[in-house]
């Protein structure tokens, strides 16, 4: 029996998208139910990394490099949001006084 | 062979991602879910990145996979960091079984986190959470 390389890899990345939609699916449970807004950041980060590797086996999927050009724009604009948030929140909790430590406000 | 390769490395990082996923549901504590969602988050999509470089003909395609990996690689702990940093000063609330918490003995400015993390950790953080309401002291205060 002869092997077809192409497609063990077209399944491969089938099976690895339907895998990557579950697991979004699940960290988005996270992201509507999580108790606090750290909580909903790191689900935010980390939908953003899964998004990036979603484009990555897409890009193996449909044979079309180009969408790692969009991966790897994601990847910076996801950092740049996560950064933005995180400083969000310290900001936030400086404003409101509940924060730990108060050495930026002094 | 090349293309086995790539199949195992884009099942690897799926299921990778999946149980960062599933430690982000099933985890206790924000900081124990940034735990599963950072390392297995980065070591999913650089597996399957990697997939990409291995199963891409060219040089170039190659080339920007690994470039990809390897800006994963650099922002994720900054971005953990970022993020574990704020949540920390917003006073998260701890694991019960939490045990240690340095960071509550050793905080620059007053010492002390607030109530709800300082009730998971040990009693010398109480003390300084009493002298807390006195206003900020001298970080030497600590025993």
């Amino acid at each position: 029996m002869i092997i077809d390389y192409q497609t063990i890899v077209h399944l491969a990345s089938r099976l690895s998208l339907a895998l990557l939609i579950v697991s979004i699916a699940l960290t988005f449970i996270r992201l509507v139910r999580g108790p606090q807004a750290a909580d909903r950041v790191v689900a935010l980060d980390l939908i953003a990394i899964m998004i990036v590797a979603f484009l990555g086996a897409y890009a193996v999927h449909v044979k079309d490099t180009s969408f790692l050009d969009v991966a790897i724009a994601y990847a910076l604009i996801a950092f740049l949001g996560t950064v933005a948030l995180a400083r969000y929140l310290i900001r936030s909790c400086n404003a409101s006084k509940q924060c730990s430590t108060g050495r930026e406000e002094e | 062979m090349s293309a086995l390769i790539a199949s195992a490395l884009l099942i690897v990082g799926s299921i990778f991602c999946l149980v960062a996923a599933v430690g982000m549901l099933r985890l206790p504590d924000t900081l124990i879910r940034m735990h599963a969602a950072t390392k297995a988050g980065t070591v999913g999509a650089g597996c399957i990145l990697a997939a990409e470089a291995v199963v891409a003909g060219e040089l170039g395609t190659t080339l920007k996979a690994i470039a990809a990996i390897v800006f994963l690689l650099l922002t994720a702990p900054v971005a953990a960091h970022l993020i574990g940093r704020a949540a920390y000063h917003q006073g998260i609330r701890l694991f019960e079984k939490t045990w240690i918490d340095e960071l509550a003995d050793s905080m620059p400015v007053d010492g002390s986190a607030t109530e709800t993390s300082l009730t998971h950790s040990s009693e010398s953080s109480g003390k300084d959470n009493g002298k807390r309401e006195d206003g900020p002291g001298p970080s030497g205060n600590h025993p």
